[in-house]
């Protein structure tokens, strides 16, 4: 039984890991080589496509824009996240409710549905309040408003059951004390709800970026600042650039680099706030 | 203090409600808006039309084929990824040797968790990137390179994957609804479960790992054998989360987008041998031979809420677990 159970486990995890570690070869190899002997190793173990895909790629722009828009989009959906969850979760107050059910009723909507006119909503947002070079479309601006707004449902909706299963006595403990609402919440309820915060976090982190569908309607321009997941594929589609794949399997290989880091440290959190959250 | 928590509400509340609605609401009000006009998207002078779009729908060749597609998706991607998830669940907390202490999970599970769980992180652009050149449909290919080194493919015929548009289960025809599953698609299922197993997987385990383990003592001591132990204990406590992961996996089913997208760009694949919904949806949204075509993608996006709506509601009805067990 346990040689059985071995011997299934390590053929899918073979699979899982073949792909991948082939495809990152090839980032050290030949555009000959790639094409002519596609199992073999390198010749000669090459570093210059890394090069090529960072600079001539754009992969290190793309990176850029990742990041920062991420910066904000992250730390702004579990800020909004929380305070929103916070008061629905713990205050009574007329509206409660239907604010609470809009949030959540957004999870089961497709985002399909709005796609074509949000990138005219986020375009006329932009020119209205004049904007328009810093939220408007084909901004990092106005990706992190709509990377934020498709967060909110599940963010809120998890952080909701968070906040209520968290003892009310030491928030009247600090309300006595003095503690006005907003300083409850930021040094008392905060602190307490973090491994709630952490889990939610995590999912935001990844599912931002691997968000795919809205960076591609919203920043179409060819100077427009392009996300990783964006900018990788067009490497990949593109045919112009076709004729260098060490460069693409590159470009690959550097992408996934930061994942794989903070996967390696963090994957038990990783595996557990992805799917706990899920089973909320 | 009182009119301080009327403003404190306020405050906390004005940010996520504002983005809310202007990003998320009001785009899903235009859509349906536009999607009753001839609206151009360009300009802002538009007819009513009614539900003129709709009914256009269903004589959308294209469209009824991409729906048909969604189906298959729908039929095989979520029981393939259960299957094999609880499958290696089992394996990874019962499967190991048994001893005086109990049955045990196999050694080394975390590392195989790390390994399987690992796809669900990567972003589906670097899936795509990879698996292009899997499934390439020349010697340069991986699947084609091992198979011709193994002797199973002729070198100088490779198998095109993504390329190969003849249907698995035939050409099945309903009036205007085709019916069919393309290699190319049963491609892109593959890499979709490739990717989702893992998450499933751990999804499972921590399930399996939080039944108490007197539950199996007593399942042992009244003879019951593992795979006995597995069937009547441990898959009907777990009923609750297949049920989630169903639905969870019955709504990646009907998206897709991505995954068609990275893997075989242009119309869908060749043909339209992989179009969905969401691609055929986006493709039209920009069709130079329809000036209406905005409204009409509009109609689309609004009919793809329409069936996921649906199907999330039959399936919460199918799979509704009876009570909720507490252990």
């Amino acid at each position: 039984m346990n040689a059985f159970s071995h011997t299934f486990l390590f053929i899918w995890g073979a699979m899982v890991t073949i792909p991948l570690v082939w495809a990152v070869i090839q980032s050290f190899k030949t555009d000959t080589e790639i094409l002519n002997e596609p199992l073999a190793l390198p010749e000669q173990w090459l570093f210059g496509a890394f090069g090529r895909a960072w600079t001539k790629g754009d992969i290190g722009e793309f990176f850029a824009n990742t990041v920062l828009v991420m910066a904000f989009s992250v730390t702004l959906t579990m800020l909004c996240g929380a305070m929103a969850a916070y008061v629905l979760a713990r205050y009574r107050f007329p509206g409660n409710r239907v604010i609470y059910w809009t949030f959540v009723a957004g999870l089961t909507v497709p985002i399909y549905m709005g796609i074509l006119p949000l990138y005219l909503l986020v375009k006329d947002v932009g020119e209205m309040l004049g904007l328009e070079s810093v939220i408007g479309v084909d901004t990092r601006g106005g990706l992190i408003l709509v990377y934020i707004a498709y967060s909110m449902p599940f963010t809120i909706f998890f952080l909701h059951a968070f906040f209520r299963t968290l003892p009310t006595t030491i928030a009247e403990a600090a309300a006595v004390d003095g503690a006005g609402h907003v300083r409850t919440f930021f040094q008392v309820m905060m602190p307490m709800a973090k491994p709630g915060l952490v889990s939610i976090a995590i999912f935001n982190v990844i599912g931002q970026w691997n968000q795919f569908l809205l960076p591609v309607v919203l920043v179409k321009a060819d100077d427009g600042p392009k996300v990783l997941t964006q900018g990788l594929l067009e490497l990949a589609t593109n045919a112009r650039y076709e004729t260098d794949f060490a460069r693409l399997f590159a470009g690959m290989t550097l992408a996934m680099l930061p994942i794989l880091a903070v996967y390696l440290v963090f994957h038990r959190q990783v595996q557990s706030g992805l799917t706990g959250a899920t089973t909320k | 203090m009182r009119q301080g928590r009327a403003r404190f509400i306020t405050g906390f509340l004005f940010a996520p409600v504002l983005l809310y609605v202007v990003y998320v609401l009001v785009p899903y009000g235009q859509a349906f808006y536009f999607s009753l006009t001839d609206t151009t998207g360009f300009s802002p002078e538009h007819n009513f039309v009614g539900f003129t779009n709709y009914l256009e729908l269903f004589s959308d060749e294209v469209y009824l084929r991409a729906i048909g597609h969604n189906v298959v998706i729908l039929t095989l991607f979520p029981i393939f990824t259960i299957l094999i998830a609880l499958f290696f669940a089992f394996m990874l907390n019962i499967g190991g040797r048994g001893d005086k202490a109990g049955i045990r999970g196999v050694r080394g599970s975390s590392v195989y968790k790390f390994v399987f769980f690992f796809p669900q992180v990567l972003s589906i652009a670097i899936v795509a990137v990879i698996w292009r050149r899997v499934y390439q449909g020349n010697e340069g290919g991986m699947l084609n390179a091992i198979l011709i080194e193994l002797g199973l493919v002729d070198r100088e015929k490779p198998l095109a994957f993504l390329g190969e548009t003849d249907s698995v289960i035939g050409k099945l025809t309903f009036g205007e609804f085709l019916l069919d599953a393309p290699v190319a698609l049963i491609c892109l299922i593959i890499v979709a479960i490739w990717g989702s197993v893992g998450f499933y997987l751990v999804l499972f385990s921590a399930a399996m790992q939080s039944i108490p383990k007197d539950i199996f003592e007593a399942a042992t001591l009244d003879g019951a054998n593992r795979v006995q132990t597995f069937f009547r204990v441990t898959l009907p406590l777990l009923r609750e989360h297949v049920s989630i992961a169903w639905v969870y996996l019955g709504i990646a089913a009907l998206d897709f987008y991505a995954l068609v997208v990275g893997l075989t760009p242009g119309v869908g694949g060749p043909n339209h041998a992989t179009e969905v919904m969401s691609s055929w949806m986006l493709t039209n949204s920009f069709r130079p031979d329809r000036f209406d075509a905005f409204a009409y993608a509009c109609a689309m996006g609004v009919s793809i809420a329409i069936i996921t709506l649906l199907l999330a509601a039959v399936q919460l009805r199918i799979t509704r677990s009876r009570e909720k067990l507490e252990f």
